[in-house]
C-alpha cells in the first residue's frame, strides 16, 4: 500500500529523512513515534506530498511519486490526512468542512454528499454539529469532525500527525476512540502519536525515529517490552516515568 | 457681507458643482467624481485581486515580474502615472476620452497598492488552511477560491476601504488633464467668480469629506453583514 525504498529528504543542510525502507500493508495500522524534531512530520507528509523526497523511490497505492506524470491531486483525495492543529475551514459549517471536497472533486450532488457526511458525523458522535462552525466546537469535536473531513472522499489511507497532542487530556480519549474505531474498519492507517496506550491497543507495529532515521521497526508488544536500542529505551523511559515506570506498557 | 453670505456662490453654483452640466452636456462635478471612483474601485478590485494573486504565485516567473512591476508602480507618484496615461493611451489606441485615461491611471495605481493587501491577507491565512484543502485533494486554485480568498478578503476588507477612501480622494487629481471632476468644477467657478476661493474650496473638502464618510460607514456596515464566527 505504501512502499518506501532508500528515500532521503534534505532541508538545505539538515538531513531529515535519511534511508528510510518502510512497507505498509493494506489494512495495517502503523504507529511512528520517536523524540522531536527526529521526522515523524516530514515522514508522513511525504506520503500524500506534502514533502516532496528528494532521493529513493516512495509508492503509494501502486503510485509513484517520484514520476513526475502522477497526478498528486488524485493520490491526495485517496489519502486522509489529519494534522494536529486540526485545520477546520473556520468560514464554513461542519457539514460544509466535510463535503466541500466531494461536491468539487468528485462532482457528487449536494444532496448526496450532505447524507454521507451525515453517515460520517454520526459515526464521530457529532450529527448535531452539522450546522455549527469550527470555533463553536471543543478541541477534541473540531478533530473529530477533520476525521469526518478526511474520511469524506472515501480515502484508502488515512494518515495522522499527532493527532491529540494539542487537546486537553480530557478529550483525547474520545479522538482516540474515533481512530480506534476506524482501524477496526480495516482502514490502513499511518499514525504519528505519543499515545502510547494507543499503540499497545490499536497497532499493528510500532515504528521508532530518531535522527532521520528508522531506529526500530516491531510489533507493538516487542518495541515496549523489548526496546533494542539505547535510544528506544530512554525514549519509552522518559514516556513513561514518572507515573508508570518503563514496561509499564509491557504485560 | 456677513461670512455666511459669502456661501451664496456655493448656491448659485450648486447643481454645477453636483453634476456639471448634464445633462445638456457631459456629468461633472460630484457626480463625474463619484463615477471616476466607483469605476476605478470596481476595476481596481479585480486588478488588485489578480495583481496579488500573481504575486503570491508559487511559480517565480510569474511571481517575479508581477513584483517588479508593482513595485515599479508604487514608486511613482500618482500624478506622474496620470500623465503617463495622458500621453500612452492616445498613442496606442488614438483618440481616448480624459476621464478613461483617469480611470485607467487610478486603476493601474490603486491595483497596484491593492495588490500588497491582497498578498498579506493571503499570507495572514496560515499554511495549515491550504495543506488542509490540497490535502483533500483539491486543486491548489480551488484550495485558494474556496479557503484561502474567502478567509482573506474578510481580513482585507479594512484595507481595502482605506485604499478606496484615497481613490476617493486622487480623483481630484483628474484636474490635471481637464477632467472636469469636482475639483476641477471648483477651481472653474473660482475662477469665474474671483472672490470666494476660501469658501469654495472648504466646500469642496466638505464634500469629499462626506463622500468619504459615507463610504466609510457603508463598507463598516457591510463588513458586520458579512461576519461569520471567528476561528479558532
Ligand atoms: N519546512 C521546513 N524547513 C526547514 N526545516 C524543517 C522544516 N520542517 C521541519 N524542519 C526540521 O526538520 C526536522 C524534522 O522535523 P519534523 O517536523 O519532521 O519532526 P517531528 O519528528 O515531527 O517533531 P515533533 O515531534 O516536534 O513534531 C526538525 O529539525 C525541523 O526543525
Ligand atoms: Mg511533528
Amino acid at each position: 500500500m505504501i512502499q518506501f525504498t532508500g528515500v532521503h529528504k534534505w532541508f538545505k543542510q539538515l538531513h531529515v529523512l535519511n534511508d528510510i525502507n518502510l512497507h505498509v500493508t493494506p489494512g495495517e495500522v502503523m504507529v511512528v513515534c520517536g523524540p522531536s524534531g527526529s521526522g515523524k512530520s516530514t515522514l508522513i507528509r511525504t506520503i500524500n506530498q506534502l514533502e516532496p523526497i528528494d532521493q529513493g523511490s516512495l509508492v503509494v497505492d501502486d503510485m509513484d511519486l517520484s514520476d513526475k506524470k502522477t497526478d498528486i491531486n488524485k493520490l491526495r483525495a485517496e489519502i486522509g490526512f489529519v494534522f494536529q492543529q486540526f485545520n477546520l475551514y473556520p468560514h464554513l459549517t461542519v457539514i460544509n468542512n466535510i463535503t466541500l471536497a466531494p461536491i468539487k472533486i468528485r462532482n457528487t450532488p449536494k444532496k448526496e454528499a450532505e447524507e454521507q457526511a451525515m453517515q460520517l458525523l454520526i459515526r464521530v458522535g457529532l450529527a448535531e454539529k452539522r450546522d455549527a462552525y469550527p470555533a463553536q466546537l471543543s478541541g477534541g469535536q473540531q478533530q473529530r469532525v477533520a476525521i469526518a473531513r478526511g474520511l469524506a472522499m472515501r480515502p484508502k489511507i488515512m494518515l495522522f500527525d499527532e493527532p491529540t497532542s494539542a487537546l486537553d487530556p480530557e478529550m483525547i480519549g474520545e479522538v482516540l476512540q474515533v481512530m480506534q474505531d476506524l482501524a477496526k474498519t480495516g482502514m490502513t492507517m499511518v499514525v504519528v502519536t505519543h499515545e502510547m496506550g494507543f499503540a499497545r491497543e490499536v497497532a499493528h507495529r510500532v515504528v521508532f525515529m530518531d535522527a532521520g532515521t528508522i531506529l526500530e521497526e516491531a510489533k507493538p508488544k516487542d518495541f515496549f517490552c523489548n526496546p533494542q536500542h539505547e535510544r528506544a529505551k530512554q525514549f519509552l523511559n522518559q514516556l513513561l516515568t514518572p507515573m508508570h515506570g518503563a514496561g509499564a506498557l509491557c504485560d | 457681507m456677513s461670512i455666511l453670505s459669502n456661501f451664496q456662490v456655493i448656491a448659485d453654483n450648486f447643481t454645477y458643482f453636483m453634476i456639471g452640466r448634464w445633462p445638456a452636456g457631459p456629468l461633472g462635478g460630484v457626480g463625474l467624481t463619484l463615477y471616476l471612483a466607483v469605476v476605478s474601485c470596481i476595476l481596481s478590485f479585480f486588478g488588485g485581486l489578480i495583481l496579488g494573486l500573481l504575486s503570491v504565485s508559487r511559480h517565480r516567473w510569474i511571481s517575479w515580474p508581477s513584483m517588479l512591476f508593482i513595485n515599479t508602480v508604487r514608486g511613482v507618484p500618482l500624478l506622474m502615472v496620470i500623465f503617463w496615461m495622458y500621453f500612452l493611451l492616445p498613442a496606442l489606441f488614438g483618440k481616448v476620452p480624459e476621464s478613461q485615461t483617469v480611470i485607467m491611471a487610478l486603476t493601474l495605481f490603486t491595483s497596484a497598492y491593492m495588490s500588497q493587501i491582497v498578498r498579506a491577507g493571503i499570507e495572514g491565512i496560515g499554511t495549515g488552511q491550504m495543506e488542509a484543502a490540497v490535502s483533500t485533494g483539491l486543486k491548489h486554485w480551488q484550495a485558494m477560491y474556496y479557503i484561502i480568498l474567502p478567509q482573506g478578503l474578510r481580513n482585507m476588507i479594512p484595507s481595502f476601504v482605506n485604499q478606496f477612501v484615497s481613490l476617493i480622494k486622487d480623483t481630484s487629481l483628474a484636474f490635471i488633464v481637464g477632467v472636469s471632476e469636482l475639483t476641477h468644477v471648483g477651481t472653474q467657478i473660482n475662477n469665474r467668480t474671483m472672490a470666494f476661493p476660501t469658501e469654495i474650496f472648504f466646500f469642496i473638502a466638505v464634500v469629499y469629506f462626506i463622500l468619504c464618510f459615507a463610504f466609510t460607514s457603508l463598507s463598516r456596515w457591510l463588513e458586520q453583514r458579512l461576519a461569520w464566527r471567528k476561528a479558532i
